[in-house]
């Protein structure tokens, strides 16, 4: 007698049946869509923000002296010492306030309820694999204007405007379609083609200045068994930064305008073909490092580190992050990207460099004030140097760099500034749409490429067709240079 | 005595039920109500836009490039998964020589195998992941060394870098990660198996294969659905999601050869800044999931043997 059993009719609902159904119900449960309304929509933001203070010579802000300030930072590359020595200054400045600080790395899952909600902190280091889509804060009316602070005396010399000690470029930058700027980058990365003079000089070479000298010195290289390149194979994305200036340098600026503006067929453009063709030939002779398709940003830079590849795409910020495995004598320098042929439209030399870690404060921080307050601070000489000190990178005050012993990387990358004078571009596609570059363009146009998947060709149609479909995507912000 | 019966079992069912419509029966019901709006997930204002994220879906190849291979690891890796562990299982505990004084017996080393086999399951997904990603680097990783050393030198992949290969890559890592918990399992459940019916299977000449077709098979089908169960959702959700999102390229790559629907789903909100048609996704995922159990309950029904 099977008391267990279903299947004698006593019109009631068997053990075993409750629980295969039970069970069944238990699946529906687990998916993701549960998760989603977990961080539901929540209630109205409640406007419960600080009173101003007194409006003063040493707080032209009008900070709430003693309300709290909350800050939060991506503890990246960088690390945050840089970010908790500003605090102390803050603190310094305004005793009676509270400092709450916090470091992380995912910062989209922390933050993104608490904007939802109405609640952020007064001041983000938006950074980093987690970084908030900055179109759509700004597009929904959740970052403050940054103006005042830009408008407000600097630290160092009160005649002067904040706005006025900063690097070219930085405020256009934190702008999006008109004048309020609601992005400060805070440090200044230079993009390029990063390696090591001590490699290149025991192959008896200088820095290729043209792209016939480039295969020449791979060729080289590759009867030593060192390949050319390798570059982050698993996020592709970092291709642009060597890739995106050479394109610039090959048909103009305006090429690199018409691919951010998401112009049709901006991607067909002959430079753009060129610069394809050119890369596409280090993987067809074989001056791809082997497996690179394969490996991580990190991986990549550690077989670089190690010698068995020359060069690397890569930010500024690799000297930092691979300080642990990048040799003593290995003399980290940065080149532009070579010339293509002397019909190159832009000059050698010519480099991408632009503003890295967007600090925002959001509009309905409860001290929007502070928040500012604490990036004047930091845009300060003093705390930029300690930054540029600290993590080896330039920040967004012009200058800062004298009387501190500058390394290598730096001091080529300082280098590489003043050689490009004028002509540095800069490409916007990375923070005007995220998913395009990286997912797109980079994982399943260029990364294809390079791996041999698609011909140059191939790529472009590829390409040119997520361009345009996010040209089309009406759920997108879309953006245009002025 | 059925009077107030039903009274009885909801005075006990008010509590749980209760709970489950506020965790879980409320978010289906939100969720499906923002897949009408254009809600971005970083800010609270948005405004009702119909079926457009719906046929937004509808034409996203995206999408159903992540369909497709959630619906591959739904039906694949369970079928693996589960004839593996059988395999192993029946091996340990009854697939063994026949020694004196024991009519069933697993094969020799059965009690270390067992635990060689469960040990993946003490280690988070997360580091199985990570852990596979160092063997998987093409150039000096483990697996293509290994390759190198018996001789296979030429043929070396580009594994997690290979459209061709990353999505089995991946199924080969939760299969190795949760094939263990399932020896154990079905070693548990065949331990249950009175023992006089393989003595009386012996007795009449059966092989081991015959053993393990008319015995060992239809005794165990309970405990074989419920991990059937078990390992859809690991493969519709979080476990396939994590192993997706840590070990491959973009995460999702190359070339979208490895997204899966939760994956989707985690981009589109939390990249995207998209969380109206993240919610969406989610919906088409619960769908799959509710066919998946349809099917599973439907195809799992069989007549019971009473023991």
């Amino acid at each position: 007698m099977g008391s267990t059993s279903d299947q004698h009719g006593n019109g009631g609902v068997g053990r075993r049946t409750l629980i295969k159904r039970s069970a069944a119900l238990g699946i529906v449960s687990v998916p993701a869509v549960s998760l989603l309304s977990a961080c539901a929509s929540g209630d109205s933001g409640s406007d419960d923000k600080v009173k101003k203070g007194t409006k003063s010579k040493n707080n032209p802000l009008a900070v709430n002296e003693s309300a709290a300030l909350s800050v939060v930072i991506f503890d990246g590359g960088f690390g945050t010492k840089y970010a908790t020595d500003a605090n102390a200054q803050y603190k310094k400045a305004f005793p009676k306030a509270k400092v709450n600080f916090h470091a992380t790395q995912k910062i989209q899952s922390e933050l993104q309820p608490k904007f939802n909600g109405g609640t952020p902190p007064d001041l983000i280091d938006n950074s980093g694999a987690e970084q908030m889509d900055m179109g759509v804060l700004v597009g929904k009316k959740q970052l403050a204007d940054l103006t005042p602070l830009l408008d407000a005396p600097s630290v160092d010399d009160p005649s002067k405007k904040v706005r006025d000690t900063l690097r070219p470029g930085i405020v256009e930058m934190g702008q999006f379609d008109g004048d309020p700027v609601w992005i400060m980058y805070y440090a200044y990365t230079v993009y390029g083609v990063w390696y090591s003079q001590t490699a290149l000089d025991k192959l008896d070479s200088q820095y290729p200045e043209d792209w016939d000298a480039m295969l020449a010195l791979c060729a080289k290289a590759k009867k030593k068994g060192i390949a050319g390149w390798t570059y982050a194979g698993k996020y592709p994305y970092y291709l642009p930064f060597s890739l995106y200036p050479f394109i610039a340098k090959i048909g103009g600026r305006e090429v690199l305008d018409k691919i951010d503006n998401l112009e049709p067929n901006a991607w067909k453009d002959p430079a753009v073909k060129a610069a394809f063709e050119a890369y596409y030939e280090l993987y067809k002779k074989g001056y791809i490092l082997k497996g690179t398709p394969g490996i991580d940003h990190i991986q990549s830079q550690t077989e670089w580190a190690k010698g068995k590849a020359l060069f690397i795409p890569n930010g500024s910020w690799v000297e930092n992050e691979s300080a642990k495995v990048i040799p003593k004598d290995f003399n980290l320098a940065v080149g532009a990207p070579s010339s293509l042929d002397s019909s190159d439209k832009m000059p050698f030399g010519t480099i991408w460099a632009s503003g890295g870690e967007p600090f925002i404060v959001p509009a309905k921080a409860a001290n929007v004030e502070g928040g500012m307050e604490q990036l004047r601070i930091m845009l300060s000489e003093a705390s930029s140097k300690n930054f540029t000190s600290q993590v080896k990178s330039l920040s967004a005050f012009n200058g800062g760099t004298d009387g501190i012993e500058l390394t290598p990387g730096l001091k080529s990358g300082v280098a590489a500034l003043e050689k490009a004078g004028d002509n540095v571009v800069n490409p916007r596609l990375q923070d005007w749409y995220v998913k395009l570059q990286k997912e797109q363009i980079g994982v399943a146009g260029l990364g294809e490429m390079m791996a041999g998947r698609l011909t140059p060709a191939e790529a472009i149609k590829k390409i040119q067709g997520y361009a345009d479909a996010a040209a089309k995507d009406q759920s997108v912000k879309h953006y245009k240079h002025q | 005595m059925q009077h107030g019966k039903y009274r009885f079992i909801v005075g006990f069912l008010v509590a749980p039920l209760a709970l489950y419509a506020i965790f879980v029966i409320w978010p289906f019901i939100q969720s499906i109500y923002y897949s009408f709006t254009d809600w971005t997930g970083l800010s609270p204002d948005f405004k009702m836009v119909g079926f457009d994220n719906y046929t937004r879906l509808l034409h996203d190849d995206i999408f159903w490039k992540s369909l497709q291979h959630s619906v591959i690891f739904v039906v694949l890796l369970p079928l693996v998964t589960l004839s593996l562990a059988l395999f192993f299982a029946f091996m340990l505990n009854v697939g063994g020589r026949r020694r004196k004084g024991a009519a069933v017996a697993g094969v020799r080393g059965s009690g270390f195998y067992k635990i060689a086999y469960f040990f993946p399951q003490v280690l988070s997904v997360t580091i199985v992941a990570l852990l596979f990603r160092f063997i998987y680097n093409p150039s000096g990783g483990l697996l293509n060394s290994a390759l190198d050393a018996i001789g296979l030198g030429s043929f070396q992949p580009q594994w997690l870098g290979d459209p061709t290969w990353a999505l089995w890559a991946v199924m080969a890592v939760l299969v190795w990660s949760t094939v263990g918990f399932f020896v154990v399992l079905f070693s548990a459940g065949m331990a249950s198996i009175p023992k006089d019916f393989y003595e009386a299977a012996l007795l009449d000449g059966a092989s081991r294969i015959t053993t393990f077709f008319k015995i060992t098979l239809p005794l165990l089908w309970d405990t074989i659905q419920s991990g059937w169960v078990y390992m859809g959702i690991l493969a519709l959700g979080a476990e396939a999601f994590s192993a997706v999102n840590i070990m491959t390229v973009g995460p999702g790559g190359p070339d979208y050869s490895t997204t899966v629907l939760p994956l989707y789903v985690y981009q589109s909100a939390f990249r995207d800044a998209n969380a109206a048609y993240a919610t969406t996704i989610g919906v088409a995922l619960l769908i799959v999931t509710l066919l998946f159990a349809a099917i599973v309950m439907r195809l799992g029904r069989r007549d019971r043997l009473e023991y």
